[in-house]
């Protein structure tokens, strides 16, 4: 990190060819120094000042590919600790576990839960993306197990730290690009040797922080990159620890020896609570967990977890945004009002949570306004007479309806005379100017 | 090379705040660190966790909540004794929910008689939460924290439209506790507090109410701004951002389409009071690590989980 556009100029040839498409060395080093542009394109460029410059340019954090067509997934990559800052990237993935001491009917149980489990919510498909399988002593029911589960079409998490069954259960999968869990300071050359013949991700455990920074350094030695971390400590608090320190030792630190995603078991800290295991998954979504593996998933735990997901890894930049269309609620009728709101995520679910409250019948007409609130698309242009009029008519309420009434948000009453303009036979109503009187506007709307 | 850990000393420190008296008196803030980093340095004291009740019955709270407290929920000096019994929350926060003019519009001086009588019968610290109406709030906060005189109690919220009223009443009059409740920005918390404490309210007698959000509807706005805040306080040791803060998880978490859905609605769903216990420990635990020093929850289920979290955290 930290190469300037001078230090990059000195590793140029410095006779300014133009061949990079650049007017001068300098101008190009400080375009490489930006990252505008990929230190490829000068044809001149040394072996050795190149190796020099991805070593000093490449993220703190690696980021990680697993799974296969699909179910492939990056992991990782991050360059900030707080959102804030700049953004998250890579979004968390849960991984629902199974282990070789499961009997039949659980395991059906289970599998059944993650297939049900698999919802959209604004714009994304929601569903544990990963499925673990722990082995504890017996190979024969946990290659079965590995085997059963391959028809839920999930990447595997194979957490074994038997070199010889981990093969034999790699040998099953590998074409999923599993993730193998199970390298430890006793087994690691066998761990990493079954890691690069398959080509799949490495996770390394250990039991203190040191031991888990000597070991990753053990893993770089015999040419390993591709890894996951196990910040999994042996109560709550040391999760959090370690889980928080190798990410920070990673990007604050810029150590790449912690520059690798993590994988945190909450259903081990959790011990049989399932609330406990919701709060500490929602723990590690905020602070850096990669693989998040849990003992069960059932929508009531699923929902506030990937909600807050999502949430957590928008982009500050590009707000959320709901789909524009014609929203209903508590099945309305010809008669019913249309109430007018707009498509940032934010206000959307302010206006309709207080539609619900209310209980009343209504539409709920959400025009593209450009992803902004009430008044500043307002004031931005984006939600005018005729953006509400198109929104309107392409709607297909006017058919519908035999009682048409719009009601504009209280904040953009001034809107009210052009849009009874644009669209005649409709009642144009102020409706309240915040969210939270909508129930009572509602209820007394005749 | 040997693995070298990137210390985090700040500047800065949240305050200390104080709520309730006697034995059960509890005290929020006091670290220089980030939420529950023990591992860094000073952590202060644990973040707290305070259950809800109101003054009224809650009649769109989930039935198994209601059927819960089904003999005393007529009664919030019953249901605040049953709930300091039974379960044992760092505080109670009394919602008054019949306040609200859009409702049961409850005069104020049957709000009164009502804090009264739920002062009188716990020894659990008291937090007071209002009706979403600036105005009624803040006669209801001036006439309840001259009533409660004595009692420390933590009035939830002044909002710069009746900060005056409240704050004057409130922490200058009647030495109550006072949360400045601004709607999840950084620089309006920043300015609510700067006016409180212009006002002549002493920084040890306010807490912050950043807003509130359930998991899904926003929180990361939430999210961020406790960064931002906590940042600028530590960090910067910006002396106007160093409250403690408050927020009311129950009041949002409770009220969106995951917990409130009936299982006619989303049969895939199950059970809702389950859906709503995991959507609000889910919050409170995102809450507590973002930078709640306290939070308030509705199901005793959660409250248990949350203090176990806690625990869990910190040992």
């Amino acid at each position: 990190m930290g190469l300037t556009g001078l230090d990059i100029f000195k590793l140029t040839p410095r006779k300014n060819c133009k061949e990079c498409g650049f007017p001068t060395c300098m101008a190009f080093a400080m375009k490489v120094a930006s990252g505008a542009v990929e230190i490829e394109k000068c044809p001149y460029i040394s072996d050795e000042a190149k190796a020099k410059l991805s070593e000093a340019t490449a993220p703190p954090m690696k980021t990680i590919k697993i799974g296969a067509g699909d179910n492939e997934k990056a992991l990782g990559g991050e360059t900030v600790l707080f959102r804030h800052e700049k953004t998250f990237v890579n979004r968390p993935l849960f991984a629902v576990q199974f282990d070789d001491q499961m009997a039949d009917d659980e395991l059906a149980r289970k599998a059944d839960n993650i297939k049900k489990v698999d919802y959209e919510r604004i714009g994304e498909q929601m569903h544990a993306e990963l499925v673990a399988v722990k082995y504890t002593d017996n190979k024969d029911r946990y290659l079965e197990i590995v085997k059963q589960l391959k028809d839920l079409n999930k990447t595997f998490v194979l957490v074994c730290d038997d070199a010889a069954v981990a093969a034999d259960a790699v040998a099953l999968v590998k074409e999923t690009k599993p993730v193998l869990v199970g390298a430890n300071a006793d087994n690691l050359e066998d761990m990493v040797k079954l890691a690069k013949d398959n080509g799949i991700v490495l996770g390394l455990s250990a039991a203190g922080i040191e031991d888990l920074y000597a070991l990753t350094e053990k893993a770089q030695g015999l040419d390993y990159k591709e890894l996951v971390l196990n910040t999994t400590g042996e109560n709550i608090a040391k999760t959090f620890e370690k889980t928080i320190e190798v990410r920070r030792t990673a990007l604050e630190g810029k150590d790449r020896t912690f520059g690798y995603p993590s994988i945190v078991f909450v259903n081990e800290l959790a011990k049989g609570d399932a609330y406990m295991q919701t709060a500490l998954a929602a723990t590690f979504i905020l602070k850096y967990g990669s693989i998040i593996v849990l003992e069960d998933i059932e929508y009531a735990n699923a929902l506030p977890l990937f909600a807050l997901r999502q949430n957590i890894y928008t982009d500050p930049q590009k707000p959320m945004r709901v789909e524009p269309k014609v929203y209903e609620f508590a099945n309305p009728d010809a008669e019913s009002p249309v109430l007018l709101t707009v498509d940032f995520a934010l206000t959307y679910f302010v206006v309709s949570g207080e539609i619900e409250r209310a209980k009343v019948p209504a539409y709920l007409a959400v025009p593209d306004a450009g992803g902004l609130s009430v008044l500043t698309s307002w004031a931005a242009g984006k939600l005018g007479a005729s953006v509400i009029r198109d929104m309107i008519k392409n709607s297909g309420l006017e058919e519908k309806l035999t009682r048409k009434r719009l009601v504009l948000p209280g904040k953009v009453a001034v809107l009210k005379g052009d849009v009874e303009e644009e669209l005649p036979g409709w009642e144009i109503i102020v409706g309240p100017e915040e969210a939270m009187q909508i129930p009572k506007f509602l209820r007394e709307l005749d | 090379m040997a693995y070298t850990k990137v210390a985090k000393k700040y500047s800065g420190k949240i305050n200390e705040v104080t709520l309730g008296t006697g034995d059960k008196a509890i005290t929020i803030g006091g670290r220089n660190v980030l939420p529950l980093h023990h591992f860094d340095g000073e952590v202060g004291n644990p973040p707290k966790v305070g259950l809800e009740i109101t003054d009224i019955v809650p009649e769109d709270w989930n039935d198994a909540l209601k059927d819960l407290y089904s003999d005393v929920i007529g009664d919030a000096a019953k249901w605040a004794k049953y709930v300091e019994d039974n379960y044992a929350p760092d505080f109670i926060c009394l919602h008054f929910v019949g306040a609200s003019p859009d409702g049961a519009n409850k005069s104020v001086e049957e709000c009164v008689e009502v804090a009264k009588q739920v002062a009188d019968a716990i020894t659990t610290p008291l937090v007071v939460a209002g009706s979403k109406n600036d105005e009624k709030d803040g006669e209801l906060f001036a006439a309840v924290a001259e009533a409660l005189q004595g009692k420390n109690i933590l009035i939830l919220a002044a909002k710069e439209e009746n900060y005056k009223t409240v704050g004057a009443a409130g922490a200058l009059a009647y030495q109550q506790k006072v949360a400045a409740e601004s709607s999840v920005d950084i620089n309006l918390a920043k300015q609510l507090n700067i006016l409180m404490t212009q006002l002549g309210v002493k920084e040890e007698d306010i807490v912050m109410h950043l807003g509130s959000a359930a998991a899904g509807y926003g929180f990361e706005y939430l999210s961020s701004t406790m960064d931002r805040v906590i940042l600028a306080a530590l960090g910067q040791n910006d002396t106007t951002l160093q409250m403690p803060i408050i927020t009311p998880v129950a009041f949002d978490t409770w009220g969106v389409k995951e917990a409130v859905a009936s299982e006619t609605d989303e049969p895939e769903w199950g059970n809702a009071e389950e859906r709503g216990i995991h959507l609000e420990v889910a919050t409170a635990a995102a809450c507590l690590v973002s930078g709640a020093d306290a939070v308030i929850v509705r199901h005793p289920k959660s409250l248990q989980t949350v203090k176990n979290f806690i625990e869990g955290l910190l040992q």
